[in-house]
């Protein structure tokens, strides 16, 4: 029974993190920058749902109230920092926003303190197969909130006129400049859009796991490697790869404990990325 | 020729004096010079990974930790039981002498050179084929689940951390494990610049950077690319390998993520460093780390609390405003001082061509 839990756990989980990676894929194709800050944006999210709680308020709203503050802070974020770093070198955005994660993390620190917090949804737990596995009803919410929040965002996407602009300028940026889309603000509002994604999947991991000032870097890290995997803009393969990474976490910490929880996650990044590179070399080409 | 020769022998034996003098000149300060000098070696050793060969790596700190390890390992090993040293923790129940002191911090920074070096390079086939931020990334990676695994095994401290040996008791003077680990730090700072200087005027040099500047065209002229990137992350192996093991004895308790795989502080500062020189220049990351340094000591206390938040605009504002670095300024400004003459001639046979 213990395979069936971790099994429902892990996919429940995620897609969870294909949220966040789906966020990833959307700043990474179209303003061609790698985000390390991106985990401490959800954390920042996270932030802000539990202090919804703190003051009373179901935390469940904050997967409202969150993405709407943090767009706000992603469009901010992108007119002082990213947009210098937009048409550059991919390593100088690495460690720009490198820079930003290490500010988010202190900041954070100071304002919720250094305590692993949790948000108390109360919305108990489903018992399966006679009582043998339990599920938390918050993670099935969460993923139902993330299902929901993804179709919605693929729809605008497809339907919106800023969707199509987004998607002409991740095409071709300069093409599209030319033909009168403002490249500028479709980057800020990419970003603020990938900041609000942050900000749902936060606001979820607030009542579904818990929260902490220095734990943004795993979420990138998960992130990032859905997106190698499933690549940019694929977006049912972004779900099954982020599934997928769900089942395996949750085995590494069944199989070899939960102190080695985090370093199966980065050994798996540091395995995929060999893999895809030897894969590549037999065609005598690389991970571009 | 004889001129610049003869400048370069005054500029480097005054330097060295100088190092020499430091440990007495200003005694006080013998721990914050020793930490100057790893990071010169951290922020050269970079240089040559991130600089001259193009391959900006965020994983030097791997060869850090793991010759922290090692060295504190094998000192402890070499004459007591492993297990029941890091069980006692703090509890001091075996005592080194000073000669087994001195013998196994040897043997130890020997094999905390050698071991992160074969390691770099049987990771280095598989890694080193990863390009641009695919390497960053991946490197990132390793550092970071280096730090989360040791943090798991028990024999090396796991979680609660390893107390590495004392210094000897029976040396009475009071200055001496100060100026020891001066000194030791000194002497690898030479070696690394003596060792880095040699490959700035040989031929591997421009080979690393023909892999810098376009590592296909390089494998097409019929360079072995892999061969020289492995070799030149060896060479970084080596000595980032000893440099922590000289920082291991000198803090004295090696904890998995906050000292050791320290990616957070160590592993960022080598890159910042570097840059902040101006990185693919010999003297740039040792100016980095100097002025580095004297900015942290100096505003660290300053600031307590806010150093991480000043730390991270830092890193912000050097990597977009000045990502060429000091000598990169330096080298627009005067660019005849760096051997970039423009030759009267040429130019006028190609204004009259026009």
């Amino acid at each position: 029974m213990l395979m069936v839990q971790a099994s429902l756990d892990g996919i429940l989980l995620g897609i969870l993190f294909a949220l966040i990676a789906y966020g990833m894929a959307l700043q990474w194709g179209v303003m061609n920058i790698i985000n390390i800050a991106q985990g401490d944006l959800v954390i920042l999210g996270g932030y802000i749902a539990y202090t919804m709680y703190l003051v009373g308020i179901h935390p469940a709203w904050g997967v409202i109230v969150s993405p709407i503050i943090m767009y706000f802070v992603g469009v901010l974020l992108y007119k002082l920092v990213i947009n210098k770093v937009v048409d550059r070198d991919l390593f100088i955005s690495i460690l720009a926003t490198f820079g930003i994660a290490i500010v988010f993390q202190q900041l954070m620190n100071f304002i919720f303190g250094a305590d692993v917090v949790v948000a108390q949804s109360e919305y108990g737990t489903t018992m399966l197969f006679d009582n043998s596995v339990t599920l938390p009803n918050s993670k099935i919410f969460s993923a139902f909130i993330s299902v929901l929040y993804a179709v919605a965002l693929v729809i605008y996407m497809k339907k919106s006129k800023l969707g199509r602009a987004i998607r002409a300028t991740a095409q071709n940026a300069r093409a599209a400049k030319i033909l009168g889309v403002d490249t500028e603000k479709v980057y800020a509002a990419t970003f603020g859009i990938n900041a609000a994604l942050c900000g749902i999947a936060g606001a979820l991991i607030s009542i579904t796991l818990t929260l902490h000032p220095y734990v943004g870097l795993p979420y990138t890290v998960r992130s990032f490697m859905i997106v190698i995997v499933a690549g940019l803009g694929n977006l049912p393969a972004v779900a099954l790869s982020g599934m997928g990474l769900g089942l395996f976490e949750e085995f590494a910490d069944y199989i070899l404990g939960t102190e080695f929880r985090i370093g199966a996650v980065f050994m798996l990044l540091v395995f995929i990325l060999v893999y895809r590179r030897f894969k590549l070399s037999k065609k005598r080409e690389y991970l571009k | 020729m004889n001129k610049v020769k003869q400048k370069d022998l005054i500029l480097y034996s005054s330097l060295i004096i100088l190092g020499l003098a430091a440990p007495y000149l200003f005694s006080a300060f013998k721990v914050q010079l020793t930490y100057l000098c790893v990071l010169i070696v951290l922020a050269m050793t970079w240089n040559l990974q991130g600089g001259e060969m193009g391959y900006n790596t965020f994983g030097n700190i791997l060869f850090y930790g793991l010759g922290m390890y090692l060295t504190a390992s094998v000192q402890v090993g070499m004459f007591f039981p492993l297990a029941e040293w890091t069980e006692s923790g703090g509890e001091k129940t075996f005592v080194h002498t000073a000669a087994q002191y001195f013998q196994g911090i040897g043997v130890g920074l020997l094999v905390s050179a050698i071991i992160p070096a074969i390691v770099a390079g049987a990771i280095g086939y598989a890694i080193l084929g990863l390009r641009g931020h695919y390497f960053a990334i991946c490197t990132l990676g390793l550092g970071i689940a280096a730090g989360e695994i040791a943090g798991g095994i028990e024999i090396i401290g796991a979680g609660q951390g390893f107390t590495t040996p004392p210094f000897p008791a029976e040396i009475v003077d009071t200055e001496a494990r100060g100026k020891f680990f001066y000194f030791l730090s000194f002497a690898l700072l030479i070696g690394t610049f003596v060792f880095v200087k040699y490959i700035y005027g040989s031929r591997f040099k421009l080979i690393l950077n023909a892999i810098r500047d376009n590592e296909d065209k390089a494998e097409a002229m019929g360079i072995q690319t892999m061969k020289y990137k492995i070799t030149g992350w060896m060479c970084s192996a080596f000595f980032c390998g000893l440099a922590g093991g000289i920082m291991g004895g000198l803090i004295g308790y090696i904890d998995s993520t906050d000292v050791a795989f320290d990616g957070r502080e160590m592993g960022v500062f080598m890159v910042l460093m570097a840059i902040l020189g101006g990185k693919g220049t010999l003297w740039g990351p040792v100016i980095g780390a100097t002025l580095f340094h004297f900015f942290k000591e100096g505003l660290w206390t300053l600031i307590l609390g806010w150093q991480y938040v000043a730390l991270g605009v830092l890193i912000v504002v050097i990597v977009i405003y000045f990502p060429e670095g000091l000598m990169g300024w330096l080298r627009e400004k005067y660019p005849e001082r760096f051997g970039e003459v423009i030759d009267e001639k040429d130019r006028k046979a190609q204004v009259e061509l026009k």
